[in-house]
């Protein structure tokens, strides 16, 4: 069950982040964080403020995945990226709307809002931030 | 119909999905020739949504668009509306989802939401609504949208352009507007021309009595019917923008109604792009609205079947050319595309199934 | 003073006929025989029992079915390296007179499920769930990921990680416990499925069902032989690979690595890696002094790292061929180093070895366990 089935109230309360980039950020050091913590993971200070990130970065890191997980199997291939935001600040995120043959180191990205799991035909659609390259 | 207080467009954007999918490889898998159906259909291709995309993402970028283009912060907005058929889920509101992605009605989400169904006229019915908001002081700003990902049947006549997409509206005071909406009309009757039962996939329609007693009909009635109300005529608009669920329709309404095609075409984009159902109308406003001048005048005539339509009479600002560029325009959409064939549109729209497959709707 | 005073194996891979409670029971009872004493403490290592089997509460559970109600028993998870860390707390029990003699035993049922998308999920609980692997992140594609990292860095070709992974192979032939005892070709690497670009099939260790049971005990009373555990240490990383600076380190092995080696002159004669793919087989080396870093790979294309090499690694085959039993290895690593410094390795005996070091790492190098073991 919970390895495909989508715990309601553990996405829920991450809707914050999955949505809108909320995030924090270290008032001591400066570190900038996704999803908030309550402690800062870089200088241990529980001096955090709440804010948005940036919706654009770049790509620092990316995999192809051809093996997933329960209930990812049907978006594979798909790309898995370590994405630096403009305010230097890193997430994890799958691209999308791109051919895994297209993804590059450096490549400038921004946030969508996609289905990223969905609980069979009765479980609720988990939808948050993916990347894609930017529309100019 | 005309508001107390004067309502305008504050800001417009569009989304569409970049994959496409040529008629000639649909009509290809049926064994058939498209050359002979080009002409009565006139959509050359269509868009598919992407694995991960449905009305709600069509939706959200739509309205990060328009909020970019609107001066405005979305904790501002205390209407949000979405017109769909293609609701993610058939009981809970993409509303919701809307709301809480946007930060609309500030920190506490003080805001109406709901989701409204008409058709392809659930878009612009939603617009009526926020009018009314607005017109009446309950409201300084709202959303309107119009988004889905609609159905076609494998095989079905419907499949050519059953397409992806949408627009979003941010409609508030007309002082603070770049277009604003003059009077606006709506008529419905009981023509049953298409519907989707519950349960089923693919909705059901009546091939040509679609045309005369739905969609011309509705069409003509309320453009007639408003321009009668402001005392207008055809030739007294720069653009007139139809539903269009098919590239040969709004031509043919346009014509009947005395507008000439070179005002019709700038606001037809289904032939690109196929129809977007609740986005349809809507779509073709936002290409007009990205290339309006101020002083223009806009007719916007929505239809749904069942049957209903919409109607605007739309008068463009000063200050549209400033915010024209602040976001991607339609035709920036329209053009990034990449093409699927039909084994992976059936993928895309899940008509493939895998075997154990926790993550199909 | 600690010591192991005897070990118990099962055989590495597909056991479908045995359950969870088979494989532990037939390691501990083993391992008890070989010593022949009583234990008044059992220790359980697994990584994945309550994911894929159902089954917490392990404690209790192998006390029941080895005929031990009664006895005070728990269960330890560290991913990857629950076995290291099983090891290393019950040697704090013995060490610090809580108890006299403790059955550590590691088991892992992972064949139950067969499908790759299970097993995925299973190891990607190693991982940051909520914002890792909710975004299809498995643990796999974190090695690829680190992989990635280090082919740029260095400007290191595919090929040049096939070194590891043919050197196990090769020794794992001669090791009676191991799952994959054959010889791998060097085309058979190059034509290997993609699991995560550019991490392929033969990058990547066997999940394997199977259980080890080593006895500690206070004392060097062992009737087959005795080691010692002279010293062991552990350290995590973060448990989010995305917000890591440099993804081609691992601070935690060398961290470890230092807190064990501290107050010791140690020189290990072995070294028993924790390889669950090539690439973190290489980074354990470079954390742990032995290569350059970027230049592992010379280590086992060159010999060195060969059984009668200068630098031994992974005699027994390493997790690439012994296989992954996830919660176990660290307890077959131990296992396997007391068997080498006791000299009953038959067959994949480093000659002469009297001291080698273990590494045992979780999730993607987010906690890792060393222990020197030294025979007496």
């Amino acid at each position: 069950m919970w390895a495909y089935w989508q715990s309601v109230p553990a996405h829920w309360r991450e809707i914050p982040a999955r949505y809108r980039l909320e995030g924090g950020r270290c008032m001591d050091c400066g570190y900038i964080m996704l999803p908030k913590e309550d402690i800062c993971p870089v200088c241990g200070s529980k001096n955090i403020e709440t804010v948005i990130l940036p919706r654009k970065g770049k790509v620092l890191n990316y995999t192809v995945v051809w093996n997933a997980l329960r209930g990812y199997e049907y978006y594979t291939p798909y790309v898995l990226a370590i994405i630096e935001l403009e305010d230097g600040s890193r997430i994890m995120a799958q691209l999308t709307d791109i051919s895994p043959s297209e993804a590059k180191k450096g490549m400038e990205v921004e946030m969508v809002l996609r289905k990223t799991k969905v609980s069979g035909e009765s479980g609720i659609i988990a939808y948050s931030y993916k990347f894609r390259p930017v529309i100019r | 119909m005309k508001a107390n207080r004067k309502v305008g467009i504050v800001g417009w954007g569009v989304y569409v999905p970049k994959w496409r999918v040529r008629s000639e490889e649909l009509a290809r898998e049926w064994g058939r020739d498209w050359n002979r159906y080009a002409a009565g259909i006139m959509v050359q291709e269509k868009s598919v949504p992407g694995i991960d995309e449905d009305a709600f993402t069509i939706a959200y970028e739509s309205s990060i668009n328009a909020l970019k283009r609107a001066h405005i912060e979305a904790s501002k907005l205390r209407a949000v509306y979405v017109g769909t058929e293609s609701k993610p889920y058939a009981v809970k509101t993409t509303a919701t989802m809307l709301i809480e992605a946007l930060g609309a009605g500030g920190e506490r989400r003080l805001t109406t939401g709901a989701d409204y169904e008409f058709a392809c006229k659930a878009g612009t019915e939603a617009i009526q609504a926020v009018i009314g908001l607005i017109g009446s002081n309950m409201i300084d700003y709202g959303l309107a949208v119009g988004a889905d990902t609609a159905q076609g049947a494998p095989g079905d006549a419907l499949e050519y352009t059953a397409a992806a997409g949408g627009s979003a509206y941010i409609l508030g005071p007309a002082a603070d507007s770049v277009a604003v909406i003059k009077a606006s009309l709506s008529h419905v009757t009981d023509t049953p021309d298409f519907w989707r039962r519950q349960h089923e996939h693919y909705p059901a329609h009546t091939r040509a009595f679609t045309g005369g007693p739905a969609y011309f009909k509705h069409i003509m009635t309320a453009a007639k019917e408003l321009m009668n109300f402001i005392g207008t005529k055809p030739e007294d608009y720069d653009y007139a923008v139809f539903h269009q669920p098919n590239g040969k329709y709004p031509l043919r309404v346009g014509t009947r109604l005395g507008f000439t095609p070179d005002k019709v075409k700038p606001g037809l984009i289904t032939p690109y792009i196929g129809n977007t159902y609740s986005g349809s109308a809507l779509v073709g406003l936002s290409a007009v609205l990205d290339q309006a001048k101020p002083g223009q005048r806009i007719l916007v005539v929505s239809f749904g079947s069942g049957a209903g339509s919409d109607a605007f009479h739309i008068e463009v600002n000063d200050g549209i050319e400033e915010v024209q560029n602040l976001a991607p325009k339609t035709l920036n959409y329209v053009n990034r595309k990449e093409y699927v064939d039909y084994t992976t549109y059936a993928r895309y729209r899940r008509m493939i199934r895998m075997l154990h497959d926790f993550s199909s709707y | 003073m600690v010591y192991i005073v005897g070990v118990g194996l099962t055989n590495v891979g597909n056991h479908w006929n045995k359950s969870l409670r088979h494989l532990a029971v037939e390691a501990s009872l083993k391992a008890l025989e070989s010593c022949n004493k009583n234990i008044d403490y059992i220790v359980v290592a697994n990584a994945l029992s309550g994911v894929v089997n159902g089954q917490e509460n392990l404690g209790s559970y192998v006390a029941t079915h080895l005929g031990k109600i009664g006895l005070p028993a728990v269960k330890i998870e560290a991913a990857g390296a629950s076995g290291g860390a099983a090891v290393l707390l019950a040697s704090s029990l013995v060490s610090s007179k809580m108890a006299d003699r403790v059955l550590v035993v590691g088991v892992e049922k992972v064949t139950d499920y067969t499908a790759l998308e299970d097993s995925n999920s299973a190891l990607s609980t190693s991982i940051d769930s909520e914002y890792e692997a909710f975004h299809g992140g498995t643990l796999d594609a974190m090695h690829a990921l680190v992989m990635r990292a280090y082919m740029w860095k260095y400007n290191v070709s595919k090929e040049e990680f096939s070194y590891l992974p043919l050197l196990m192979h090769e020794n794992a032939v001669d090791t009676p416990h191991a799952q994959l005892r054959f010889k791998l070709k060097p085309e058979s690497y190059s034509s290997s499925p993609v699991i995560a670009e550019p991490l392929t099939m033969l990058d990547l260790a066997p999940l394997g069902d199977g259980a080890a049971a080593v006895v500690l005990s206070k004392d060097a009373e062992g009737s087959n032989g005795n080691a010692e555990i002279v010293s062991s240490g552990q350290a995590t990383d973060s448990i989010s690979l995305y917000r890591r600076r440099d993804l081609t380190e691992m601070p935690s092995i060398r961290t470890a690595f230092k807190r064990a080696m501290e107050n010791t002159n140690f020189k290990p004669d072995f070294y028993i890696i924790h390889d669950y793919s090539s690439i973190m087989g290489y980074i354990a080396v470079e954390e742990l002094g032995l290569a350059e870093r970027g230049k592992a790979s010379r280590l086992f294309s060159s010999g060195e790292a060969n059984r009668d090499g200068p630098v031994p690694i992974n005699p027994e085959g390493g997790l690439k061929a012994r296989g992954n039993p996830v919660g176990a290895t660290g307890v077959y690593q131990v296992a396997e180093a007391y068997l080498q410094v006791t000299g009953r390795a038959d067959g994949w005996q480093v000659k002469g070895a009297m001291s080698g070091l273990t590494l045992g790492i979780g999730g993607i190098g987010s906690n890792s366990v060393v222990h020197l073991v030294r025979g007496v």
